[in-house]
């Protein structure tokens, strides 16, 4: 596998020698033992495992949860982008700086934080209590956690695009009479969407894995709020190392096939 | 962009308009309620009784460990993955050669595995019932529920933030100026230190901040190969989960607090290479 | 690059500095379940004089809580355990079963068949009892919330649930009655956290639900933190004598040489220092005598035995815990 474009710039070779040997050591084995480990598993025993009822609720319930956590982010975070990149406003710097908190943080600070201000006797649970809505332990609490924690994806991956996008455009459009929905379906909708696609899905491929910041919040109740992530943790407790294994493996594949698609979407992007 | 504007159809623009002001106020509300709550509430759970409480939590010797413990694991996977990061960068934006997408993709692959999936690997290997376990036991090596476990641990997570960062911004300063180096007699590790490096060095330190930030950070993967031993294997998110659960709340999120505090702190240097890297890369356009 | 070099000594200084911390003294570790964490720090320091009283070097007990099956998973994958203090005799067995790491006979060793204190299951309400719970008939009602731990990773929640089918198969009489019951019970769970401290937590200070199933121990740990201005103690007509078992784990000792301490360890559990300890902490010392002492502080119980009324731990994780068993199915029904 080499083709240089330039003869002069050198360590090629090292350089990709050292990404294979460091991402094979640390990365590959590892899960390549992850699948070794899973292939004494026929392919009906991995379907029994994955089509438990258990397993199945927790899948819809992480995969739901992490979808809807997206799609909310999909909204915010075209609000927070478009706000930054048009707007000039007070506190402007403070909010682009601080969008990438929930990235920094811990997720088990996190956690700890959102269980604070949900559970029934929490600073905002309280309220939510009294009108009869629960929060934590509860699939909405889970997609808030996801919410928060995949904040920064879309946001971070439309701001540039935004940035880009030549206003000329949509004053051309205004001009010729288009009324402002329209300018954004026709004219910045099409320009976004790649970008969009790809907050979105990150967002989704986080979510779904996430584990610090939703333990906390969510009730772990099997069936009912029970995250994959937690599920293969159980599995483990319960020595069901195969179990375990089996989730791990398919989840592995849901992330490198979501992954996949971001980097061809990105590719196409590229070419536009 | 631009921050001056003078033309009149931009004036007309930035004159408020009721949508201009109800997108404002409406990210500023979601602003209030996704980011400064949270934030707001551990810093008033941690305070709750009293300043001297919370250093005192601070200062307790399981959490000085703790702290120690995440540093160390900070201070082997950031350098390590510094080097990585330069090494896959160099190699994916400077040269072309089939299969770099999958390449690309596979940097990235640990940034969207479940961290519990990051734990479980490395117990199905280095575990006592897993491939390497008796062997380990044999020649007396801990990997799991000791400190190597966790360093791995971190640096399966951490492994793709350096290049992540770097590989956008290397694709988009091209080679020209490796080139002119080489053409005018640079050594390889010359043109690299001298062209390439401060070229990059902005980027190289987000893609630190970040890589930190994650590594200070990790929950799930550490919890699976730690142990919990207190004042051994804990690593400070690992301790607050147990100040949390042994009723001792203001502890939790006093320690809590100090990785947020350290959260900000990564938060300001991100935000302060951003903008050298917007600012050189404008320089460079000129 | 003179930064990174400053930086890269100050990173060795680190690692040195970590290393040299833990390179000090003769350690022990106990790897134990979660409730235990204030009674075995007590005890540590107690054991620490003894030690030392007897012409040895200061010892350095580390500890590790959390679920009793997560933890011994977690020896059994090579967590270096010295000694084990778990929930339930079938966590240790497992330790035997998966890599040999002790001795079939383990019960054997030590008087009581290991198990140095017990303690049993009560229940834990909000000041004033305001829903009225007094016995297990009381928590299948309708909008009764009931806090208790999943059984599969949590021991505490194993007893729970069987004191629970006890005192339904002592009301009702038959198996599929008694399933019904916990099948109604368990309807009544918002939250099934995986251990107990986690699911106590959820009671005291996330303010879920109306009864904790707890500990006795437990329950009065929480009175003691929470102070008694907030929660009450009720002691239901029936509950199960929990036994939580000790053990050397063999392997481990053997290899670190640490056997001799280990052993001084848990039999120091059965001297009057460690029973009274125990007690203080409000577990039921096996010590006749220290027991009377604290006799005010345990309400009596009618209690069954796991061996007794279950026919021992092995049969009860099967029919119940093991996958397919009836915590499984009570689960699919719903």
């Amino acid at each position: 596998m080499s083709r240089r474009t330039s003869p002069v710039i050198p360590g090629f070779g090292l350089t990709l020698g050292y990404t294979l040997v460091y991402l094979s050591l640390l990365v590959f084995l590892p899960l390549a033992g992850m699948f070794i480990y899973a292939s004494q598993l026929s392919w009906s025993e991995f379907y029994t495992i994955i089509s438990a009822p258990r397993v199945l609720a927790a899948l819809k319930l992480s995969f739901g949860t992490a979808f809807i956590a997206a799609l909310l982010n999909g909204v915010i975070g075209t609000l927070f982008a478009w706000v930054l990149v048009r707007y000039r406003f007070p506190g402007r710097k403070v909010i682009d700086a601080m969008i990438d908190l929930p990235f920094a943080l811990p997720t088990a600070v996190a956690g700890i934080a959102l269980t604070a201000l949900y559970a029934p006797n929490g600073f905002v649970g309280r309220f939510a209590n009294d009108l009869g809505i629960a929060i934590a332990y509860t699939p909405f609490g889970i997609t808030l956690a996801l919410t928060f924690v995949t904040l920064p994806f879309v946001v971070r991956t439309i701001q540039p695009v935004l940035a880009d996008i030549p206003r000329e455009l949509e004053e051309a459009a205004t001009c010729l009479g288009a009324r402002p929905l329209q300018v954004f379906r026709y004219v910045l909708l099409p320009a976004l969407l790649p970008a969009w696609l790809t907050g979105f899905a990150l967002a989704f491929a986080r979510g779904v894995g996430e584990y610090g910041s939703v333990i906390f919040i969510a009730g772990n109740m099997p069936g009912k709020t029970e995250i994959l992530p937690l599920l293969i943790m159980v599995k483990l407790d319960q020595y069901d190392y195969v179990g375990a294994t089996a989730i791990g493996v398919m989840m592995l594949v849901v992330s490198f096939v979501l992954l996949l698609l971001i980097n061809i979407l990105q590719r196409y992007v590229a070419k536009g | 962009m631009s921050t001056t504007s003078t033309s009149p159809q931009q004036n007309s623009r930035n004159a408020p308009s009721w949508s201009r002001l109800a997108l404002i106020l409406s990210a500023w509300a979601m602003f209030i309620i996704f980011l400064v709550l949270p934030l707001a509430i551990v810093l008033i759970e941690a305070l709750k009784m009293g300043v001297a409480h919370f250093f005192e939590s601070m200062i307790e010797p399981d959490a000085i460990s703790a702290l120690k413990l995440t540093l160390l694991a900070v201070a082997i996977s950031v350098p390590l993955n510094l080097v990585f990061g330069v090494a896959a960068a160099w190699c994916v934006s400077k040269h072309d050669f089939y299969g770099k997408s999958v390449l690309i993709t596979l940097i990235d692959l640990p940034f969207s595995v479940s961290p519990i999936i990051a734990g479980l690997v490395y117990v199905l290997l280095f575990g006592a019932q897993g491939f390497f376990g008796e062997w380990l036991i044999e020649h007396d090596i801990q990997i799991i529920f000791a400190v190597p476990g966790i360093v791995l641990a971190t640096l399966f997570v951490t492994v793709p933030f350096v290049a992540r960062e770097l590989i956008p911004l290397m694709q988009q300063q091209g080679t020209q100026e490796e080139e002119a180096a080489r053409l005018l007699g640079a050594s390889g590790w010359q043109m690299f230190w001298h062209v390439t490096v401060p070229n990059i060095k902005w980027g190289l330190m987000y893609g630190v901040v970040l890589c930190t930030a994650r590594a200070m950070g990790e929950f799930g993967a550490v919890s699976v190969v730690s142990g919990h031993i207190r004042g051994f294997t804990n690593t400070l998110p690992l301790h607050v989960e147990i100040l949390y659960n042994e009723y001792n709340h203001v502890a939790a999120f006093s320690v809590a607090s100090l990785l947020l505090i350290l959260a900000l702190i990564m938060l300001l240097l991100k935000q302060w290479s951003e903008s050298r890297i917007n600012r050189q890369l404008n320089n460079g356009d000129e | 690059m003179s930064i990174y070099r400053r930086r890269l000594s100050f990173f060795t200084g680190l690692l040195l500095a970590t290393v040299a911390v833990t390179a000090q003294a003769q350690t022990l570790l106990n790897v134990s379940y979660d409730p235990t964490r204030e009674f075995y720090s007590d005890f540590n320091r107690a054991f620490n004089q003894h030690w030392q009283a007897q012409g040895h070097e200061a010892l350095q007990v580390q500890q590790s809580h959390a679920g009793s099956g997560k933890q011994a998973r977690s020896v059994s994958e090579g967590l270096r355990a010295d000694v084990v203090t778990l929930a339930l005799a079938v966590d240790i067995d497992e330790l035997h079963r998966s890599g040999n790491w002790l001795a079939k006979d383990w019960k054997n060793r030590l008087p009581n068949d290991s198990t140095p204190y017990t303690s049993t299951i009560v229940f834990l309400v909000r000041k004033g009892n305001p829903k009225q719970i007094q016995d297990w008939g009381d928590l299948v009602k309708p909008g009764i919330s009931v806090i208790t731990p999943n059984p599969k990773t949590s021991g505490g929640a194993r007893w729970n649930f069987l004191a629970a089918w006890a005192y339904a198969k002592q009301a009702f009489g038959s198996e599929q009655q008694a399933q019904d019951f916990v099948q109604r019970l368990y309807a009544n769970v918002p939250v099934l956290d995986s251990g107990a401290r986690a699911a106590s937590n959820t009671f005291t200070n996330n303010g879920m639900g109306d009864v904790l199933l707890a500990w006795e121990n437990e329950a009065y740990l929480t009175l003691k933190e929470h102070g008694a201005d907030s929660f009450e103690i009720i002691a239901p007509s029936i509950s199960i004598l929990a036994e939580p078992p000790v053990a050397v784990v063999d392997r481990n000792v053997d290899r670190k040489g640490t056997r001799v301490v280990a052993e001084a360890y848990l039999q120091y559990l059965y001297s009057d220092v460690g029973q009274r300890i125990a007690a203080e902490h409000f577990y039921r010392p096996r010590n006749a005598a220290i027991a009377k002492e604290f006799a005010e502080q345990f309400a009596p119980l009618k209690l069954v035995t796991i061996d007794g009324f279950f026919g021992g731990w092995q049969a009860a994780q099967t029919q119940f815990f093991n996958d397919g068993g009836v915590f499984d199915q009570i689960y699919q029904e719903q």
